[in-house]
């Protein structure tokens, strides 16, 4: 199992090459003649020299040492990695889609203006907001989008405002947008249940609180219950709810944000939407918004005026721009062309085999695995510990990560949320047939067995991959970040 | 509705529920109080197979022109490239595309390679020490840049230069502003920075210098002369480049952080997105730079493998104290960019920034000899430049897509001086024969 791959620099020889361009058609001049030579480079870059034929080769192999969601199950917590439909690729390839500038005439890019235009309001009807943009390219950009938003919001008001609240269960991102965004950040703590503490909560919120960004169903994949109560509180001392909406999946057709009483959403469409994650991007971070907050969205917005689309740019007090242009618009049209295939019905049924996948599974493991809180039903993933067989047989929750790779599955999220032990979050998605989940099942059963029984085997995993588990202090110690002449 | 994404059945459902004792889905979300319970269904449109939505997107993609239809005359940020066929067909590999973010090197090891190779070229074209592996374009790549120079050199200051490209200014604004870092505009004089201007505003302060080259309106900047006024100074060089154009040009090796976007290296123009964010810098930044980045190192047996490296700046361990908040970035367009330049390899690079460049010149030419029309400024310039007419830019563009062109950009919109200017881009993809249809246009309209 066990080989290297040469770097693609290892291939070819000088003067071989992989491309065709036809000759100039216009008078040819050196450089020299057209530019200062001072501007030319002296050496060419040290760029591969290969044949298509090679190139191609190289490439495919480096796919066949990659796993993706049409490689096998994929049940990584908080990615939300389901099937990745084919028409949408072959939609976003029209040349009629990908082969457009962003800034030619308005009138030639109706189509284009139209399925944004059109999103928005699916999107806007989805979360239960008033507008939507899809300008943030990715969920971080989203959340950074989100609470520039919200600070526009409050200065706009004359209200200076310098606190974020964020959960000790929150996604990375969160903490780190609001730091982006100026914010200082303060982190509350979850309560035995794994929810928002309300009464900690109650006592961190005051004047100085832009808001509270809360992720819903939060990241142990509990519905935050009392959030009309934590809605209340917030909007009480003038504060604004930020929903993190990487796990939207869950609640689809069942409840709306927008209801719960949050102000601004962002979409994972890379999620929830079905795009595909592209081995770590594209995505994209709609952003949702309350009528209050419309002013300030980013330039320009997609408007319709007669039957004619048009981009505006005259909000006087929008947050400016945060794409080049109008976001990974290539991406969206992927996650329009996902609404419009499963309709109000499909997204609703979606959600709910979502949350019946991931019971199911937790159901079946909390006896092999520690299951931190075990109440009610989860929604769309669930986290579980490997704590129990830490404890006895020192197998950690890395090492079943890695034996799960010898059975063909790509192991669920490590070590996040950050307020449980040795965690495992799992995220089966409703893409996944009930006889895939009970093949999970039975191989998570039987890696908590061998931990017991064989702890070696589980220790020394992956033993199928085709490099052995890396050495990742080596990697951060000694830098190797590119070839070394 | 669309029932196969969906591969229960109603009876293995009802299995599932009855071995979780439930009775029906709903009892799954009786945890959602009902005042926040949605109690109607989504309005929505109704549902499409998969035949009716291809036929229904085939005549939305019809009501857009496109540049296989167009010759178009635009850049500013996005080129007409061509795009070898061979890096489609790598973009479809269901292992790359269904991938995430491989936080799982042993099963990721064919993204992870590829990333780090693709980091080595954005070394070899920009001259720089280290990249990461992408971030979302090349408009945040500048603001990231910014911060990162505000974090490196502990000054606040933003110097940029107006000659870069003005979305890319409105991103690194929205970005800083909120953090309270101010951004200085300095302005240029016949088309190229005032290096007077930068001599006379950098200072203790600063925290970088931001200059673009080709500069938006195509022409070359001095990068060494800017390099020179900063040396006694903390100040960060950040240089925004085109990539296709360091096949030919020096790399601003005088730089500290180079940044730009990657779009043309493989990838469509989309519409302005998907993109591809490039970033690359000396080696002293390494730990302070935004996003992924993947390192080299070996398992037990000592087989080389690739795996994200120096995660401690990043979010998911940093938190609020992080370099960046950037999570997803845009992987494929960054392997994209990696078979595209695999494909062209030096030669070919060359060769396409050649091409771009004579065609470019071949039509500046022709048309500055057009009765009413000139050059806006004198400057070498590599695949755009500015011309000045005597008619406003919308009448002629009106005039060019009746013969299936679509001009250039104009100018008035983002330098209200510039009356009457606009940017025309030549890639390669033109041809003599469109570049000559474009100059008789003009010369039909003086």
């Amino acid at each position: 199992m066990r080989r290297e791959k040469a770097l693609i620099f290892e291939l070819g020889s000088p003067g071989r090459e992989g491309f065709s361009l036809p000759a100039s058609d216009v008078p040819e001049r050196e450089p020299a003649d057209l530019i200062p030579s001072t501007f030319l480079r002296e050496r060419a870059p040290d760029l591969p020299q290969v044949s298509e034929g090679e190139a191609v080769r190289h490439y495919v192999e480096l796919s066949r040492r990659n796993f993706g969601v049409d490689s096998g199950f994929y049940p990584l917590g908080s990615c939300t990695m389901k099937y990745n439909p084919k028409i949408n690729e072959d939609v976003a390839a029209l040349p009629g889609f990908a082969q457009l500038h962003p800034y030619q005439p308005e009138e030639l890019s109706q189509g284009m203006l139209q399925m944004l235009y059109e999103l928005d309001q699916y999107l806007a009807e989805l979360t239960g907001m008033d507008r939507v943009t899809v300008q943030p390219a990715a969920g971080a950009q989203g959340e950074l989008t989100g609470l520039m938003l919200i600070r526009a919001y409050h200065e706009h008001r004359g209200d200076k405002r310098r606190t974020v609240i964020c959960p000790d269960s929150a996604h990375g991102t969160n903490p780190a947008s609001a730091a982006m965004s100026g914010y200082k950040v303060l982190e509350i703590p979850s309560t035995k249940q794994g929810l928002v503490d309300v009464k900690a909560l109650e006592e961190a919120l005051d004047e100085d609180v832009a808001a509270l960004m809360l992720t819903n169903p939060n990241t142990l994949g509990l519905f935050e219950v009392d959030i009309p109560k934590i809605a209340e509180l917030v909007h009480k001392v003038g504060g604004l709810l930020y929903y993190d909406g990487a796990n939207l999946n869950a609640i689809m057709g069942h409840a709306r944000p927008g209801d719960m009483g949050f102000d601004v959403v962002h979409l994972n469409l890379h999620k929830t939407l079905s795009t595909p994650h592209g081995g770590g991007g594209p995505g994209s971070g709609a952003v949702g918004v309350k009528k209050d907050l419309v002013p300030f969205l980013p330039v320009p917005v997609v408007e319709k005026v007669q039957d004619k689309y048009s981009l505006n740019y005259d909000l006087p007090h929008s947050i400016g721009k945060v794409q080049g242009f109008y976001g990974n618009v290539g991406v969206a049209l992927k996650a329009y062309t996902y609404m419009l295939q499963m309709g109000a019905a499909g997204l609703k049924q979606a959600s709910s085999d979502a949350v019946l996948n991931a019971n199911y599974v937790r159901h079946l493991l909390k006896n092999d695995y520690w299951l931190p809180h075990d109440y009610g039903p989860c929604k769309h993933e669930f986290v579980l510990s490997a704590k129990n067989l830490k404890d006895k047989y020192g197998v950690r929750t890395l090492d079943i990560a890695k034996r799960l790779i010898d059975h063909g599955v790509h192991p669920p999220t490590v070590y996040f949320p950050l307020i449980v032990d040795e965690a495992l979050m799992i995220e089966p998605t409703e893409t996944e047939s009930k006889q895939t989940l009970d093949e999970f099942i039975e191989v998570m059963k039987a890696i908590a067995k061998e931990a017991a029984t064989n702890p070696e085997v589980v220790l020394e995993a992956p033993h199928t991959s085709v490099v052995g588990r890396l050495d990742e202090v080596k990697a951060a110690r000694q830098l190797v970040l590119r070839r070394q002449k | 509705m669309s029932r196969h994404y969906l591969p229960h059945t109603d009876e293995e459902r009802a299995a599932m529920l009855e071995t979780l004792g439930l009775n029906t889905i709903e009892d799954l979300f009786n945890d959602i109080p009902d005042q926040v319970r949605l109690d109607r269904e989504l309005d929505l449109p109704a549902p499409l197979t998969e035949p009716e939505l291809y036929s229904r997107m085939y005549a939305l993609a019809a009501k857009n022109a496109n540049l296989n239809e167009y010759a178009a005359f635009l850049g500013a940020g996005v080129y007409d490239h061509y795009v070898p066929s061979a890096v489609r067909h790598i973009l479809a590999r269901n292992e790359f595309y269904t991938a995430y973010t491989p936080y799982q090197p042993e099963t990721s090891q064919g993204f992870l390679q590829a990333m780090f190779e693709y980091q080595d070229m954005i070394c070899e074209l920009t001259g720089m020490d280290v990249a990461n592996a992408s971030l979302y374009d090349g408009a945040t790549a500048v603001a990231e840049a910014a911060l990162v120079a505000v974090n490196a050199t502990r000054s606040t200051e933003i110097l940029v230069v107006d000659t870069v490209n003005p979305a890319y200014r409105a991103v690194l604004s929205t970005y800083v502003t909120p953090q309270g870092f101010p951004v200085k505009e300095l302005p240029s004089v016949d088309g190229v920075l005032d290096i007077d201007a930068v001599a006379a505003n950098v200072g203790p302060e600063t925290a970088c210098v931001i200059i673009q080259s080709p500069n938006f309106f195509g022409n070359l900047e001095d990068v060494a002369a800017v390099s020179a006024q900063l040396a006694d100074h903390k100040a960060l060089l950040i240089v925004v480049a085109d990539p296709i154009s360091l096949g030919l040009l020096k790399p601003p090796l005088e730089a500290d952080i180079v940044v730009g976007d990657g779009q043309s290296l493989g990838n469509a123009p989309s519409y302005g997105g998907p993109l591809l964010g490039f970033l690359a810098a000396k080696q002293k930044l390494v730990r302070r730079l935004p996003g992924r980045i993947v390192g080299q190192t070996t398992d037990k047996e000592g087989n080389r493998g690739f795996v994200l490296t120096l995660q401690t700046r990043e979010q998911h361990i940093r938190r609020d104290k992080a370099t960046s908040n950037i999570c997803s970035n845009q992987a494929l367009n960054a392997l994209a960019a990696a078979v595209y330049m695999s494909l062209m390899g030096p030669n070919g690079l060359r060769q396409v920034a050649e091409l771009s460049l004579q065609k470019a010149h071949y039509a500046a030419d022709k048309i500055a000899a057009v009765e009413g029309c000139s050059l806006a400024f004198d400057q070498p310039f590599f695949k755009e430049f500015v011309i000045r007419t005597n008619q406003p830019i919308a009448d002629i563009n009106k005039e060019l897509l009746q013969h299936k062109i679509i001009g250039g950009l104009d100018l008035e919109r983002y330098y209200p001086e510039l009356k009457n200017h606009m940017l025309l881009c030549v890639t390669e993809r033109r041809t003599r024969g469109e570049i000559d249809t474009l100059v008789s246009v003009l010369e039909g309209m003086s």
